[in-house]
């Protein structure tokens, strides 16, 4: 076997063909592969691709409802859509995204590993993640769901669309998630290399942990919950049917018991890449290191005890309402410690606008709004207003497609160099950033205006009150599909036409940049020397390769 | 292809040095490898708690809600058949407990034997589960909508002695009285095909069905100011059936149901590894498997251990 002769070579060793691409090959060599780069690749493959379905349904949608009456869905075909943009969105993209298909690649290399602790489950969690993807798929193919993604009782037991197939595709799309979580956790307690203690950790990594946290603890609940609602299909159990003496809100505490930790499944991860760019690309160490650390621990543990906002209006007592409503203001201080110690760290910053930072501003704006927003709807008075109306799918299409989508696309940019060997044009990448950030706010800016002046979700026409709102919406809709028909053509262009990659284009300093692009088969010939990942003063920037490279020996030690 | 990835199995065989044969090639020592697998199995065993916490939870929702549905309904399982399935489960966690010792020690008979006397409770488990779920399924003793009782509780003999008596009468009764329970006084009980329309996705199904509220069978809504809390024992009367004793069993065969796929998981587990012992795999230097199959019947264990006083010995 070849060995790379330098970490830091300038070159990459594409020529030798000993990267983990192109370690054996064939078909199979992927199917049964136990490489985690691997699986995350498969990964994303399968994400980007349902990234890709789900669009189509919120296209759908908005085609929809450009106008008012009838354009191109019936009003139950509508039902569907919706409810399938959701249920594929977040099942199938929004939570595996960040985790399962970048983390996945980057978590062992960051750590200095040959793999995650449990290689065999990795590639289980993926095939349960296919699995789950075709119960999604064949729920479309017969007849759809239109429950919403959520499966409310009682509706969900009566209703004859294929509840059964969607919510058993969403319990093993859970079991993946948590064979995943399971992985990270053992990962990171058992595979850190010697000299990394826990605060030397990159943020992303602490980011990981605590969302597989989250998914360790909050799945299985979810799975006992859709359990019990194929239960009641199948068998009339009456747990949750009010006509046998069931208690419907009981259902909606089971599932926002997970539903609203999975909304940290989301952002968690997110935050953490957000984390990376920030400090990499404004040539800076990150600002309050530790804070950012615990803030994700503290966001994983509150994020337990506030589920039950999402029960305002179904008849909670006036007690719980607001202990869940202050619980649920106290979430907003460790998320706020994550943007001041971010913007921290952009001051007095060399900031470079590359694709993956512009997609870090953008993220930090729209989260910002859609955490700001989010305040609106965790007090009390003013949620009696605003619940299931517009301002709610605007507020969690800013944190969840604003956040976590954005930072997707920007980790996604960050570390397309090292999963694929080749650059992406960078004109071609801030201008989709760009479309990105525009279709995106004119999208959902509007439905906030609309939302506040009673415009309900989920409803297939409208009132001529909103029509301006809808139709500036839909616009943006078509700018923001736009924009990622453009991401898909430069990035698929990069993999036959693009330039190939040096070992660390962005000048970071994790380990996943001290290895060759793309990484050998064991990541590492030798284990690496871990320092302190934010300190960029060793590299200095090589007009050679573009890339960024270790300082010349004798420059370090004098 | 197939040349190459010989070449590299053999590479990776070959590259690292003394491995012992069970290590996994992204591991240091040993020592690690069991370590990390252990507590991987101690994670996995978290989300099974989690998993059965939402059982739980429904339980004690349902038995602070409404006591007497448990009070009564409770009488229909069998006390002696719970007690014994409780010991062989004890049991049969003593032999687990021991075969890992024996695993540990090398002592292949004892482990091969132990394994099997493990398997053996299990089957004696699942077997004594089985004559309890056939009385319950020929007596209507079943679930929601299924519920259609031919016996009285306390009656667990294949003698229907006390039973028959007008049980028809009895249900259709049940029914109404369950449509009168929530309906204000005087109101005209609700009949259940009248209920309240639902907004088409469910988004509010009915505005009185709190946790702390909750009501039994769903009707017209009470007129403000009143109090859903009513006194059971007056309701029904100190000798009447509470209504809605068919969600006991719902609860009843959730929890026990899915304990019971959990023993059927675990005598999988524990054939695979009765399996790989008798081939002789687990010695000293590797016994992760029996160790964490271990594990995993000790918590199936725990759980019934639970099960048993929540369901059977209620007071
Ligand atoms: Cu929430």
């Amino acid at each position: 076997m070849t060995t790379i002769s330098s970490s830091y070579d300038p070159v990459p060793e594409l020529a030798h063909g000993n990267n983990y691409l192109t370690h054996t090959r064939g078909v199979l060599s992927w199917l049964f592969t136990l490489d985690h780069k691997r699986i995350g690749v498969m990964y994303l493959v399968g994400i980007l691709g349902s990234f890709f379905l789900g669009g189509v349904f919120a296209v759908l949608v908005r085609t929809e409802l450009l106008f008012q009456g009838e354009q191109v869905l019936t009003d139950d075909q509508y039902n569907q859509m919706f409810t399938l943009h959701g249920a594929v969105m977040t099942f199938l993209v929004i939570i595996p995204g960040i985790p399962a298909a970048l983390g996945n690649f980057v978590l062992p290399i960051m750590l200095g590993a040959k793999d995650v602790a449990f290689p065999r489950l990795n590639l289980a969690s993926f095939y349960l993640w296919t699995l789950g993807a075709i119960f999604f798929l064949a729920v479309l193919a017969s007849g759809g769901l239109d429950t919403g993604w959520t499966f409310y009782t009682p509706y969900s037991i009566e209703t004859n669309t294929a509840v059964i197939g969607a919510t058993a595709g969403a319990f093993i799309l859970g079991f993946s998630s948590i064979l995943t979580g399971m992985n990270f956790i053992v990962s990171i307690h058992q595979l850190r290399p010697p000299g990394m203690t826990w605060f030397k950790m990159p943020l992303f990594l602490w980011a990981l942990y605590a969302t597989a946290i989250i998914q360790v603890l909050a799945t299985p609940v979810l799975a006992i919950t859709l359990l019990l609602l194929i239960a009641e299909r199948t068998f009339q159990v009456g747990i949750f049917d009010p006509k046998l003496g069931g208690d419907p809100v009981l259902y909606q505490h089971f599932f926002w018991f997970y539903s609203h930790p999975a909304v940290y499944i989301m952002i968690l991860p997110a935050m953490g890449v957000i984390s990376e760019l920030v400090s990499v690309f404004s040539r800076k160490h990150i600002f309050g290191y530790r804070f950012i650390a615990y803030s994700s621990i503290a966001i994983a543990l509150f994020g337990f005890l506030v589920w039950g906002h999402h029960m305002f209006t179904s008849g909670q007592s006036n007690m719980m309402n607001m202990i869940f409503s202050a619980l649920t203001f106290s979430v907003s201080i460790p998320s706020a410690i994550k943007v001041f110690n971010w913007l921290a760290t952009m001051y007095k910053g060399s900031i470079s606008l590359a694709t993956p930072m512009c997609y870090a501003l953008i993220f930090i704006f729209l989260f910002g709004i859609g955490g700001l927003t989010g305040l609106f709807l965790t007090t009390l008075a003013t949620d009696i207003q605003l619940h299931d109306t517009y301002f709610v799918v605007a507020h969690f299409h800013y944190v969840m497609m604003g956040g976590t989508m954005i930072a997707f696309f920007g980790a996604l940019h960050y570390w397309w160099p090292k999963m694929t060997g080749r650059m992406y044009s960078e004109m071609w990448g801030r201008l989709a950033a760009f479309l990105v950030f525009v279709g995106f706010n004119t999208t959902f800016f509007p439905q906030f205006v609309a939302g506040s002046q009673g415009m309900p979700r989920r409803y297939a026409d409208y009132k001529e009150m909103y029509a301006g709102y809808h139709f500036v919406s839909s616009i943006g809709s078509y700018i923001m599909a736009v924009a990622f028909v453009i991401m898909a053509c430069y990035l698929l262009h990069s993999l036959f036409r693009g330039r190939k990659a040096p070992a660390n284009p962005w000048g970071a300093n994790t380990l996943e940049w001290h290895c060759s692009s793309p990484p050998p088969h064991q990541n590492f010939d030798e284990q690496p020397a871990v320092g302190d990942c934010y300190d960029y003063s060793g590299l200095e920037y090589d007009t050679a390769t573009d890339s960024y490279v270790p300082k010349s020996r004798t420059a370090v030690t004098t | 292809m197939a040349e190459e990835t010989l070449t590299t199995a053999q590479s990776h065989g070959h590259g690292h040095g003394e491995h012992p044969p069970h290590l996994a090639h992204h591991f240091e020592s040993p020592g690690q490898q069991f370590d990390a697998c252990k507590f991987g199995m101690w994670i996995f065993l978290c989300t099974e708690v989690l998993m059965f916490s939402g059982l739980f939870c429904a339980y004690a929702v349902y038995r602070a809600n409404h006591p007497e549905i448990f009070l009564y309904a409770h009488k229909y399982l069998d006390t002696n058949l719970g007690a014994i399935n409780t010991a062989v489960l004890i049991c049969s966690s003593f032999t687990m407990a021991w075969a890992v010792r024996a695993a540990q020690k090398g002592q292949q008979g004892l482990l091969i034997g132990l394994l099997a006397l493990t398997l053996l409770g299990g089957f004696g488990f699942l077997g004594i589960k089985y004559i309890e779920y056939e009385h319950k399924f020929h007596k209507g003793l079943l679930p929601g909508a299924q519920y259609n009782p031919t016996v009285t509780p306390g009656d667990h003999g294949n003698g229907d002695k006390h039973a028959e008596m007008g049980d028809h009468e009895l249900i259709t009764s049940e029914h109404d009285a369950g449509n009168a329970h929530t309906a204000p006084p005087g109101a005209a009980p609700a009949r259940h095909d009248e209920e309240p329309a639902v907004a088409p996705t469910g988004v509010k199904p009915t505005e009185q069905t709190g946790l702390e509220k909750t009501t039994l069978p769903q009707a017209a809504p009470p007129p403000a100011g009143r109090s859903m809390e009513h006194d059971h024992a007056h309701e029904h009367g100190m000798t009447g059936r509470p209504n809605n004793v068919h969600l006991f069993f719902g609860i009843y065969f959730a929890m026990t149901g899915l304990h019971g796929i959990h023993v059927l998981a675990g005598m999988a587990f524990i054939a695979w590894v009765l399996k790989r012992s008798i081939a002789g795999e687990f010695g000293p230097e590797y016994f992760t498997p029996v160790d964490l199959v271990g594990l995993y019947w000790h918590l199936v264990d725990l759980i019934w251990i639970f099960l048993f006083p929540l369901l059977y010995l209620i007071h």
